[in-house]
């Protein structure tokens, strides 16, 4: 056998290495964001600290909860957040 | 299978298969010389070019030819009809059929009327799978991306760099060997099986194939594996969250039926433990497609704080045969006499030993005592459990005539505990349930909540006890479903 060995791929070939990441909002001053609580217990205090600063920087906010934590959002919701926000950060921890 | 007309074709009006390393063929030899004297003869020899001496003879030590004319004994005979086709053929040596198929006759005057073939070498049961990808019909093109390694790549350190092992060795996924795993289901190779958390993406049964050699399974595992797939994926089974949990659990895999004794799985001795491949492979193969298909790796979405061996594999077969119960699966639904995976959200088992109870109501009792501490023996209603009986624990019940009815509803019955010790702060302990419950009785466990499988070695007056994960809509319900084909 002197032909090189070739396996096939296991994985769902997502090719993330070459997905760029959006570009990063230049400044914060009038843009909507979008504060997605996970529904963990005490994110909602995270994100109220969030929800003032981001006030303090001349951001719009506007408040997302998800159904439960254990699950991925549903695509209802993401959709959502996509049309009626410019930026969105998750809280994701107790 | 492929028929006369598509095999390649064949020289001259008679063709012979052989091998040296067959009594019978050598008994041949001088019947051969004959043949070719008096007629177009070939022959074909498996494992020595200059065997026999005299006829026309071919070398087929690749064994294309052997298998492409489906030989499955030698010496084979075969007459052709003048254009390459096969018309008849005589297996072994019989001296009246060699004759009927040559119309000549005094063949072999010497030689016994008649002696047994050998095998061919074409469907010995270690070269056939690679003579039939090699020469075989290889189906519709797998669509997997291809990575070619380099020539002094190793496979085995690649898989790992790679990314898509468990921190355990795994097996080279070849083309050759997924299609051979492929031949293990009936299912087409591009049939969606699942979207698998938390990429969701979907995942076909030639990409569960792929994980499935990795793993370290054989080709007739995979319908196992496949039901186990489907069943994690479920919104019920909820494996994104069972993944996402910092909690120490896993898919926990329980197969009845009859597949249980057709793939050799382990129900007895050290069934929950090492040492038999099925157990070992197939659930190994569900945790390799959550990681390689759904993206689910451990510092990734798997939070857990310490993670279990269970998240490496986990999966055992109910002893069916001399059980007190009904198996697990028939309990679930399935009809008697089908094959099915149960997946439960556990964490790694325990052990509960109870070596003096020889009536029921104490065995109970004692192993009410210790399920009461799964997680927290002040937290309730949050957790099932899969409890595993062992044999001999199991014949005190069925001594006694419970069913597995009667023990869960005892357990329940046992497990019904005063408010007052859960609250936050009982027995001097923060933990706890809220203090609006003070008042209350609550049982441990959710009236579904206790799952019970008979498993386990002949000695041993132990059970096990498999606690569960946050169970109801937002956690994980276990899930049963059929084994196909």
């Amino acid at each position: 056998m002197s032909e090189n060995l070739r396996l096939l791929d296991p994985t769902a070939e997502r090719q993330s290495a070459q997905r760029e990441p959006l570009p990063r909002p230049k400044t914060l001053e009038g843009l909507r964001v979008g504060l997605l609580d996970i529904s963990k217990p005490r994110g909602d205090l995270f994100l109220d600290r969030l929800e003032a600063k981001l006030g303090e920087c001349g951001a719009t906010v506007r408040r997302y909860q998800k159904p439960t934590f254990t699950k991925p959002a549903p695509l209802d919701l993401r959709r959502q957040i996509a049309e009626e926000c410019g930026a969105v950060v998750e809280a994701l921890a107790d | 299978m492929s028929t006369p007309t598509d095999r390649p074709p064949l020289p001259g009006d008679f063709v012979a298969f052989v091998k040296r390393d067959c009594p019978t063929c050598l008994l041949v030899e001088p019947v051969l010389a004959e043949l070719a004297a008096a007629r177009v003869l070939t022959v074909f020899s498996q494992d020595d070019p200059d065997f026999p001496s005299g006829p026309d003879t071919r070398d087929d030590t690749s064994l294309e030819q052997s298998w492409q004319h489906e030989i499955e004994a030698v010496p084979t005979l075969l007459r052709t009809d003048g254009a390459g086709r096969e018309e008849a053929r005589a297996i072994g040596w019989h001296r009246g059929e060699w004759e009927a198929l040559t119309g000549m006759t005094g063949l072999g005057a010497d030689l016994p009327d008649q002696r047994m073939a050998c095998g061919s070498l074409s469907v010995s049961p270690d070269l056939a799978p690679e003579l039939a990808f090699r020469f075989g019909h290889r189906g519709p093109e797998l669509a997997s991306r291809v990575i070619e390694l380099g020539a002094r790549e190793d496979a085995i350190e690649t898989l790992f760099e790679r990314g898509w092992s468990d921190g355990l060795p795994m097996v080279p996924p070849t083309e050759r060997r997924v299609r051979a795993m492929l031949e293990g289901t009936s299912r087409a190779a591009d049939e969606i099986v699942a979207s698998v958390p938390p990429d969701l993406a979907p995942c076909s049964v030639e990409k569960v194939a792929i994980n499935a050699v990795m793993a370290g399974c054989r080709p007739e595992y995979l319908p196992v594996v496949l039901a186990a797939v489907e069943a994690a994926c479920t919104d019920e089974f909820n494996i994104h969250g069972l993944l996402a949990t910092t909690m120490p659990v896993a898919p926990v895999i329980v197969v009845n039926g009859p597949i249980r004794k057709s793939l050799g799985m382990n129900s007895g001795i050290n069934a929950l433990g090492q040492g038999n491949r099925a157990n070992s492979t197939i659930g190994r193969a569900l945790q390799l497609v959550i990681r390689n298909v759904g993206g689910g790796r451990p510092g990734g979405i798997d939070r857990a704080t310490h993670g279990s061996p269970a998240k490496l594999s986990f999966c055992f077969a109910e002893l069916e045969e001399g059980s007190p119960f009904t198996p697990l699966a028939q309990e679930r639904g399935v009809p008697e006499g089908r094959s099915a995976v149960t997946l439960f959200p556990g964490e790694a088992p325990r052990n509960v030993i109870d070596q003096l109870s020889r009536d029921p109501e104490s065995l109970a009792a004692s192993l009410a005592v210790c399920l009461r501490t799964i997680h927290h023996p002040k937290l309730v209603l949050g957790f099932d459990v899969l409890l595993v009986i062992g044999p001999e624990h199991g014949r005190v019940f069925a001594e006694a005539g419970w069913s597995r009815g009667d023990l869960i509803e005892r357990l329940h019955a046992l497990l019904q505990i005063p408010g007052s010790e859960l609250v936050r702060g009982a027995g001097g302990i923060a933990e706890g349930m809220p203090e609006t419950i003070a008042q209350l009785t609550l049982p441990k466990f959710r009236p579904d909540g206790i799952l019970v499988v008979h498993s386990g070695g002949g000695a041993g007056l132990f059970s096990t006890i498999i606690g569960g994960w946050l169970t109801g809509a937002e956690g994980s319900r276990p899930v049963t479903r059929e084994i196909g084909t």
